[in-house]
């Protein structure tokens, strides 16, 4: 199997060049037969890299410690499902993921595709067979999976212990599959440059595999934040490490997309900019990993250094030329229908959503390079950190949040008085009800103050519309509340879908600002020792140190430490941290100790223990932390994920019921309209 | 509200964004090239900063940043405190440093680390943050195996 599974990656590799010909060929001359060899090509290259994966994998499974890969992510006694998740935790066996990624959804693109688009489709597979190509050849080349070493060894050097974590299993592959599906859109953009065929049908063609870039990229960071901040023990979930940056990059730009599409299926706006954005986010990935794998920007996240880096500069500096020259040949074709008619439309709202969502990814974009530009235009790397970060996006991230409460409300084209006055009236009472009962209660937190009243503004402005679309339906239909809103959202998942995705993005801004009244604090603690503190909600907490345990069990030594404690007095009970030491079979330390945080969650806050040392008179080094709405950030990011599959979601079997029913119901735009 | 529905009215709203879309992204603007200015750092290696320092004393006790790697045996902890103490090198020139705070687990002899803070007029240099930088963070060699004594039995037995 294994050998098979390298032998498959070489003919993958002949395949993928083929199909990347005949495709481009068959379209340039318009021969049927070339087309088709060029789609079955992907297929085949397709079923060629499931080999090669399933090669590899029993390698990693069958502990075959020959394989360079094998030995240095592995060892014998990694319990199975980490061995299994190995395959796409280091550099080659990622790349082959990757692949295999991309080509299992270059073949349901091009099934998808096989009665439509025809006109597009050898262009498609074409640039999708490039891609996969430049991926195989990264690792034939540079960083291959199947390398062996000429010797081997009794056993693997293992996992780095902080990767052995249920969300560490699922970060990445979440990431990669959003990544990776940015790569159809571009083909699809690419496609519809090279036949100036750029009405809105490609687009139809792309806003799915859209979303389900931004589903997995939403459902990835969210978890690679929640990973950071209950395994790496600095009590933050974001540190805007460049790698961090990199993967906010793609969700960006995929956002604005989401949103500027609408404009251009409306009002027949924004062509240059949506085709512009979809390449961006798809270059954006590549730089991403290119940021990752080359080590050109120091991170906490780095590979080891390897020579792929330059093979991702190339590509991406050979896939900006070419977009570039494709779009700016193209501009003609991509002259927008219709201008803008008023700057309180609808249309204005999202466009200035663009706008604060491109300029966030544009100031994160150079705060990420800067030590390079700097070095390019004055000699010396200079860094920015996170104030540079925080000083740029809390404002332009705020200015967001208001557009998402405002955008819903205003008409298309142009918005009139009354539209305005009856449409606002609601969620900015809400919005001022909040910031006025928060003021009350004694925040003066500027910017959570603001977040808390565009929360307001903007729940008031999802609940107002939620509540005309349930009452439209009521009274048309007779439903009972409860049917209304589930059919609100079943028949309408595209809009009523957004909102929910909306719905997370407040909870995840009230989870943010909650870090505005984070308290941490170092403490040093003897056995039977207290430290007592008030949390930012006035309670007075308690700690008592139990005193330092130390003991061994199953592949670590552990250093614990226990802190009994109150809350006002009344137990709360034990939250415990500890040192760990990950040793092999024969007692050989293995990776950096690590650390275990003892962390107790709550609606309103999490209380945050650290281990940091033990002193030499056995008192216990400890960081306490009170990190208020924390949890709010993992639930917001759930609700996200949750609206974005609701959005995502096939409408087939909808289409079936309407076209059955259809005579007998109001079509479904009167209600649209009703419902406004 | 302008009512007039003809060109006029179209170009009137395309200029009234463009001018709200400027002032968003200038003030963006504004807010980097001043956060730039206010917290951007040197980051810079050992041999350089000492270079720099000799051609430029304003760059003592002001925030940079260096990377360099801990030179090993140098890691002293202060009894019972969180001040650490190490020298780090690039190979070609060493710097003194103490730190104070939790250091990161990863932390130890001969790592990468990058720390800001001040270098002061005597030559020490004080941070404020430690970010240590670990190249097996995702794979160990398995080189490393070649000096154990069990791989070493185990390597005679097989030839």
């Amino acid at each position: 199997m294994i050998l098979i599974g390298e032998l498959a990656l070489w003919i993958a590799l002949l395949m993928a060049a083929w199909s990347a010909i005949t495709s481009f060929a068959g379209g340039r001359t318009r021969r049927l037969d070339l087309v088709m060899s060029g789609e079955r090509g992907v297929y085949a290259t397709w079923l060629l890299i499931v080999a090669a994966s399933a090669g590899l994998w029993t390698a990693l499974l069958t502990h075959d410690f020959s394989f360079r890969y094998v030995a240095a992510h592995t060892s014998a006694n990694l319990p199975a499902i980490y061995t299994f998740t190995s395959f796409w935790g280091g550099q080659a066996g990622s790349l082959l993921f990757w692949a295999l990624v991309l080509s299992s959804y270059a073949a349901v693109a091009l099934f998808a595709n096989r009665n439509r688009n025809r006109e597009l489709m050898p262009y498609v597979s074409g640039t999708l067979a490039t891609v996969i190509l430049f991926f195989l050849a990264t690792m034939c080349f540079g960083a291959n999976p199947y390398e062996r070493l000429d010797w081997v060894p009794p056993d693997g050097s293992g996992m780095n212990p902080q990767l052995q974590n249920p969300g560490m299993a699922i970060h990445p592959p979440n990431l990669y599959l959003g990544y990776v599906a940015t790569t159809i859109p571009f083909a699809f953009a690419i496609a519809a440059l090279i036949t100036r065929r750029l009405d809105e049908q490609w687009l139809a063609a792309v806003r799915r595999w859209s979303l389900v870039s931004w589903f997995f990229l939403t459902v990835g960071i969210t978890l690679g934040m929640w990973w950071a901040y209950v395994e790496l023990g600095w009590s933050g979930y974001w540190a805007w490490d460049p790698v961090e940056n990199a993967s906010l990059l793609p969700w960006l730009t995929t956002t604005a997309f989401l949103h500027s599409i609408m404009v251009q299926e409306k009002r027949g706006m924004l062509r240059k900019w949506n085709v512009t954005l979809v390449v961006s986010s798809f270059l954006l990935a590549i730089l991403g990993t290119f940021i990752t794998r080359s080590g050109v920007i120091s991170s906490v996240h780095s590979f080891s250094q390897s020579p792929i880096g330059s093979w991702f500069a190339g590509f991406l500096g050979v896939a900006l030329v070419i977009t570039g020259y494709l779009v700016a040949t193209r501009l003609k074709d991509l002259k927008a229908r219709a201008e803008l008619e008023s700057v309180i439309s609808r249309e204005a709202a999202f466009l200035y959503n663009n706008v604060a969502l491109v300029g966030i990814a544009f100031s994160v974009l150079w705060g990420t390079l800067f030590p390079i530009l700097s070095e390019w235009v004055r000699g010396t790397k200079i860094t920015v950190g996170p104030p540079f970060f925080n000083t740029v996006n809390v404002p332009l991230g705020l200015f967001l949040l208001a557009l998402t409460g405002i955008g819903p409300l205003i008409a298309w084209r142009r918005a009139s008085p009354q539209n305005l006055a009856r449409q606002f009236t609601w969620p900015l009472a809400s919005g001022l009800t909040v910031a006025i009962v928060l003021w009350v209660l004694g925040m003066r937190e500027g910017y959570a103050l603001i977040a808390y009243a565009l929360a307001g503004f903007v729940s008031g402005t999802i609940v107002q519309e939620f509540a005309k679309g349930i009452g439209a339906r009521r009274s048309m239909h007779g439903e009972s509340a409860g049917m209304a809103f589930v059919h609100l959202i079943a028949r309408n998942r595209r809009r009523y879908g957004g909102y929910i995705v909306h719905v997370g993005i407040v909870v995840l801004f009230v989870g943010f600002a909650g870090l505005a009244f984070k308290k941490d604090y170092d403490v040093r603690l003897k056995a039977g020792e207290t430290f007592t503190q008030r949390d930012p909600y006035g309670h007075q907490w308690a700690f008592t140190a139990q005193g330092v345990s130390r003991f061994e069990t199953l592949n670590r030594k552990v250093t614990a430490v226990a802190l009994q404690t109150t809350r006002d007095g009344e137990r709360i009970g034990l939250i415990s941290s500890e040192k760990r030491q990950h040793v092999d079979s024969r007692g050989v330390a293995t990776f950096e100790p690590s650390t275990e945080v003892g962390i107790r969650t709550s609606l309103r806050q999490d209380t945050y223990v650290v281990l940091a040392g033990i002193s030499e008179d056995e008192s216990a080094e400890l960081r306490i932390s009170f990190n208020p709405l924390v949890v709010w950030v993992w639930i917001g990011g759930g609700i996200m994920a949750i609206g974005g599959m609701i959005v995502m979601w096939p409408a087939a079997e909808r289409r079936r019921r309407e076209a059955v029913y259809g005579a007998m119901l109001p079509p479904a735009r009167t209600v649209e309209i009703a419902a406004r | 509200m302008h009512r007039g529905r003809g060109p006029r009215g179209h170009v009137n709203a395309r200029v009234r964004f463009l001018i709200g879309g400027l002032l968003v992204i200038g003030s963006a603007g504004y807010l980097m090239a001043s956060s730039i200015k206010e917290t951007g750092e040197y980051y810079l290696t050992p041999s350089e900063l000492s270079t720099k320092v000799a051609r430029d004393a304003s760059l003592i006790e002001t925030g940079i940043q260096m990377g360099a790697k801990v030179v090993p045996g140098s890691i002293r902890r202060e009894a019972g405190g969180r001040v650490v103490r190490f020298t780090v090198t690039d190979g070609a020139k060493t710097f003194p440093v103490v730190y104070r705070g939790i250091t990161p687990d990863t932390f130890t002899d001969g790592v990468d680390v990058v720390v800001s803070g001040r270098l002061g007029q005597d030559g020490v240099f004080r941070a404020t943050t430690l970010l240590a930088k670990c190249a097996s963070r995702y794979e160990n060699a398995p080189e490393k195996y070649k000096d154990t004594p069990g791989y070493k039995g185990a390597e005679a037995s097989r030839t």
